[in-house]
């Protein structure tokens, strides 16, 4: 407990004081800030890029849209497969050794893909009969079923991603109408998804999509955990992130939109992202955060670390600190 | 047969106070001078620091006033928001600065560890302070980085009481738990800087230490040693 109640050594200082107004100095201190912020503020403004919605995601990216959702109901999304705390999956279960945090702290935020990104959504689309009767088909049947028709919807859409990425042509068994974002899915063996893919887009073009996803029973909601994974799992945050220097491999961490300094005292955190074997590790936030834990106790505990708190004796940066009291009293 | 007069208990009020003005009587706490060793342009960093936490507090309150949309509908609740951004910037800054100035003066000597401690831990309360306002900011910045750092949080299970996508969550903690974090740990700071004193510069230290070793007047100060420069 020695740290806790340490022997106070200091001393009452015995030699000169001179006059020091602490109010007077907070006061102007406070003045010189205040400027320095208006003036910046006046100079330099401050970002606030529009958020994406996921109408306009599935509007400008109607065929990106089409395939997340497929995955989504097939269970296939990064979000499906993530893990805890959404769901009992491993696709981003992280751990270090013997250490599984993610594991240990479980489900907490539980997201069931398929039932909260289209079945629950398409439920509340009144006065249609076909998409009652392809909902009333797709639940009737068996697990294995579903997954066959998700998988057979979601192929030629993941097909066409991949030649969009690779920049070669799409496959003709799907068309996209940019103008008006329908996307035609050939997909044989589907069963009743194409009309619920169909209906799914349609809610997400008028809006509707998106107060469905946010989730909380109540009238008032704050939690975007559902809407916000849904559009992760899509293309169009990663492409305005690349646009805006946002990306891991561009030090994103840090970044803001714009030419704005962002949070650059996260530099050290941004920068084992960058060295390996975290850069290439699939564990490397866990790694990176174990570094930092590492690291901030290192700062806390400076004064007691041997060797790092006698370097200011052996670096005389404090005779530049003290130059004046040095000159006066050699 | 005599009655012995006892003295009533001390009520904890009076404990309190009485432990108060002696670790801190009035004029340690506020004190009209200062050893003439501090004198370097490092020391205005600390204050700088407090300085811009008040203008970050001053600019988030009005923020919260008026509500968190109101920054993005309004030219005078952007220009609010600039002033908070810039000033938790600046905030940064100077802290940074000030943790470097207190190292190469080895600040901690004399017992004043615990300065050094409650500093450093108030940097790194003020790093998830920041945090939680980016994600909190309801644009595409809020959009990104809550996306993106969620991983970070889930990986060492924060994630699961800690959810960056969770707006009404991470205001709560931008607003009210994290700033009063940071203004109890600033608080205490400053009343342990208060309680030692400024730390001296390494030499005289180490005169000072040598001189009370030797002489049985150890505690006599040095020639000149009481005066107040006028």
């Amino acid at each position: 407990m020695s740290f806790l109640r340490p022997k106070d050594n200091t001393q009452p200082w015995k030699g000169r004081y001179a006059p020091y107004d602490l109010v007077k100095e907070l006061c102007i201190a406070v003045g010189v800030i205040t400027l320095l912020a208006v003036l910046l503020t006046v100079l330099l403004s401050s970002p606030d890029d529009k958020p994406s919605t996921i109408a306009q995601w599935s509007h400008e990216l109607p065929a990106d849209f089409a395939t997340t959702a497929a995955k989504e109901l097939a269970g296939t999304s990064d979000t499906a497969e993530y893990g805890p705390p959404y769901n009992h999956e491993s696709g981003s279960v992280q751990h270090f050794l013997f250490l599984h945090p993610q594991r240990w702290l479980g489900v907490s935020h539980p997201i069931n893909t398929a039932d909260d990104y289209v079945i629950k959504p398409l439920e509340t689309i009144p006065n249609d009969p076909a998409l009652t009767s392809a909902l009333a088909e797709y639940k009737g049947a068996t697990e294995k079923q579903k997954k066959e028709w998700s998988e057979a919807y979601a192929k030629p859409l993941e097909a066409y991603a991949t030649a969009v990425e690779e920049k070669k042509a799409p496959p003709s068994t799907v068309s996209v109408n940019q103008s008006t974002g329908a996307v035609t899915v050939k997909a044989s063996g589907a069963g009743p998804v194409p009309v619920m893919m169909t209906s799914l887009q349609s809610l997400a073009q008028s809006g509707g999509l998106e107060g469905g996803l946010v989730s909380s029973s109540q009238f008032f909601q704050t939690d975007y955990t559902k809407p916000l994974l849904f559009m992760a799992d899509g293309g169009l945050l990663a492409e305005r992130a690349e646009q805006q220097h946002l990306l891991g491999e561009q030090w994103g961490l840090m970044n803001e939109t714009g030419s704005y300094p962002g949070q650059p005292w996260l530099w050290l955190y941004a920068l084992w992202y960058q060295v390996e074997p975290m850069k290439s590790s699939p564990n490397a936030d866990i790694q990176v955060l174990l570094i930092m834990g590492l690291l901030s106790l290192a700062f806390i505990c400076i004064p007691f670390i041997p060797g790092v708190n006698i370097l200011p004796r052996k670096i005389p940066v404090y005779k530049l600190i003290w130059k004046e009291h040095y000159r006066s009293e050699p | 047969m005599s009655v012995t007069p006892t003295t009533p208990p001390k009520s904890w009020t009076v404990k309190v106070r009485e432990k108060g003005v002696e670790a801190l009587p009035p004029d340690k706490l506020l004190p009209d001078g200062q050893p003439t060793y501090v004198a370097s342009w490092i020391y205005v960093f600390g204050v700088a620091s407090i300085a811009s936490l008040i203008v970050i507090i001053g600019s988030g309150c009005i923020l919260a006033l008026k509500g968190p949309a109101w920054w993005h509908e309004t030219g005078v609740g952007h220009f609010f928001n600039s002033i908070h951004l810039w000033s938790v910037e600046l905030f940064f800054f100077v802290m940074v600065v000030h943790l470097w100035g207190k190292y190469w003066m080895a600040a901690w000597r004399g017992g004043r560890g615990r300065v050094w401690v409650t500093g450093a831990i108030t940097f790194l309360v003020a790093v998830p302070c920041a945090l939680t306002g980016y994600v909190s900011q309801q644009n595409f910045d809020a959009q990104w980085i809550s996306t993106q750092a969620k991983d970070a949080m889930n990986s060492v299970g924060v994630g699961a009481f800690f959810n960056l996508t969770n707006f009404g969550q991470m205001y709560s903690y931008h607003i009210l738990l994290l700033p009063i974090a940071i203004v109890l740990l600033v608080s205490l700071h400053v009343l342990l800087v208060r309680r030692n004193g400024v730390v001296p510069p390494i030499e005289l230290e180490e005169k000072l230490t040598a001189m009370r070793a030797t002489s049985p007047d150890a505690q006599h100060p040095p020639a000149g040693a009481g005066e107040v420069q006028s």
